[in-house]
């Protein structure tokens, strides 16, 4: 639990502004896209850790700054949707946009130091992911994709675990404040 | 408006990022075209570090199932050594097992061959403690009607004769030892003599005067005259020969492998051999056409005052010759 303020946002005055060394954020994003597609090769499970997704949330609350953390997003959906062959570029950018910018909106407003809370918020956005992502898909592209089923249930709750530990790790690569 | 934007700024520009995602999209859907120099530039970007993933994965799983993950390699190991010491026994098995599969039908189609000959199958069962002798011991004995000096034979040739009998067992002396003697005689000249053994390998035959020629290669049978062998069994070949005072030194090579004997006939009586037409069971009897097993060697030990080999001597053959019939040409 951290005890700090945010002088960005000056109605959550007690939230703290994590920085990271020069290049982390792009090191890391660049890391789990080429993590999730090599080990997309080896199977499904791979899908029960969006790691891209997971490092969204991560960047997006740990900085809290809605713009960097939309354009984190965005830049990270583009190059998902790029090394797609059957995805058009754009709708995991939409999708990671809107991830992004919640992600860095809520972190300015609640703590998200904590393994639970930092649970339950990946659990929620990774919904909120699939819904961005399904709407998207079934409007502009015609898919019938569902919002909703028993597997992306225990995919949420799988990344949500997953993303409590890997959390952890990326805390230390933040700089001291 | 303007001022609306900057109080909003990040709304603003999430808006800005969407709609241009959501044009981007509706361009591609409506061209149906791709947008190929953003995957381009993101293949360019993600490939090395796919390789470098892939080439360090690769690595880390070699090391980790050529090193780490050995736990059971070792009783594997211990388990398919057990396998194959287990396969290679059952294998000499198999092969001994056929081995004597194809003796005893040797042995069998010699019996077909002579069914008037009373003989009885044995197998040696050891040999002579003593090595300056050379005599085996066979499981058949009194009981299966053997009795001292009768001859033992094989479907290549002699062997020796019963020296002593017990109820069960029988031993034999080899045509080999020093204390054998066989009357024997030349398949084409029907010179007689006495094959005595040596105590080595190879027995002599003995009492040939040098007067009388001798080839390379020439076959040896049975005379009949020690009582003991029928007339006309196969013997062996003439290896060397060099004169002597007073009679020629003649070393022979025995027609049966008498250092690696298992299955014998015993005959149960001297009765001449008279093999059917046609019969193909084995070379012990002169008048059967199949070949010898024996081979003259290539540079035998002939003395330098003996006669020349004659022109072909090698393969000892002693069917389809004058000699079919044993007392045919007899001196």
């Amino acid at each position: 639990m951290s005890y700090t303020f945010n002088s960005g946002m000056q109605s959550e005055s007690n939230i703290e502004v994590h920085k990271y060394y020069g290049g982390v954020v792009t090191v890391v994003a660049l890391l789990a896209i080429v993590i999730q597609a090599f080990l997309h090769r080896y199977g499904r499970w791979s899908e029960f850790a969006d790691l891209p997704l997971l490092v969204t949330i991560y960047f997006g609350v740990s900085r809290r700054n809605p713009v960097s953390g939309m354009l984190l997003g965005a830049i990270i959906g583009i190059a998902q949707d790029a090394l797609s062959h059957d995805n058009p570029i754009g709708l995991y950018g939409i999708a990671k946009t809107v991830v992004g910018y919640v992600a860095s909106s809520v972190g300015a407003r609640i703590d998200t130091e904590h393994p639970a809370s930092r649970f339950a918020l990946v659990f929620v956005l990774f919904h909120v992911h699939q819904g961005v992502l399904a709407f998207t898909e079934r409007v502009l592209l015609n898919r019938p994709t569902p919002y909703f089923t028993v597997h992306l249930l225990i995919v949420s709750l799988v990344s949500a675990a997953s993303a409590v530990v890997l959390f952890s790790l990326l805390d230390r690569l933040r700089r001291p404040s | 408006m303007p001022e609306i934007l900057t109080r909003h700024r990040p709304l603003a520009l999430l808006a800005a990022l969407l709609i241009a995602q959501i044009l981007l999209l509706a361009f591609q859907i409506k061209r149906h075209s791709d947008v190929r120099l953003i995957r381009y530039w993101a293949s360019e970007i993600i490939t090395p570090g796919e390789k470098a993933a892939s080439w360090a994965f690769s690595g880390i799983g070699g090391i980790w199932h050529g090193y780490i993950d050995l736990r059971g390699a070792h009783s594997e190991n211990v388990r398919l050594r057990q396998e194959v010491g287990q396969l290679e026994l059952r294998n000499q098995e198999l092969e001994n097992t056929a081995a004597q599969a194809k003796r005893l039908s040797l042995l069998l189609d010699f019996r077909e061959a002579h069914r008037e000959a009373r003989m009885v199958a044995a197998q040696v069962i050891g040999g002579s403690a003593d090595l300056s002798s050379h005599t085996v011991f066979i499981n058949k004995g009194e009981r299966s009607g053997i009795r001292r000096d009768q001859a033992v034979i094989t479907p290549d040739g002699i062997v020796g004769k019963v020296v002593e009998v017990s109820p069960d067992t029988a031993q034999v002396l080899l045509i080999n030892d020093r204390n054998s003697g066989v009357g024997a005689l030349f398949a084409d000249t029907r010179t007689q003599g006495v094959l005595k053994g040596t105590g080595d390998p190879q027995p002599v035959l003995a009492y040939v005067t040098n007067d009388e020629k001798v080839h390379l290669g020439e076959v040896l049978l049975t005379s009949g005259e020690d009582r003991i062998f029928p007339k006309g069994l196969l013997i062996g070949i003439v290896t060397s020969f060099k004169p002597g005072y007073p009679f020629q030194t003649i070393n022979v090579q025995t027609a049966a492998r008498l250092d690696r004997l298992e299955d014998v006939l015993v005959l149960l009586s001297q009765e001449e051999l008279h093999p059917k037409a046609n019969s193909s069971a084995g070379n012990v009897v002169v008048g059967l056409p199949a070949e010898p097993k024996v081979e003259v060697p290539k540079t035998p030990q002939v003395a330098a005052a003996a006669p020349a080999p004659s022109p072909s001597p090698a393969p000892m053959n002693p069917g389809g010759n004058k000699s079919a019939s044993p007392s045919a040409g007899r001196p």
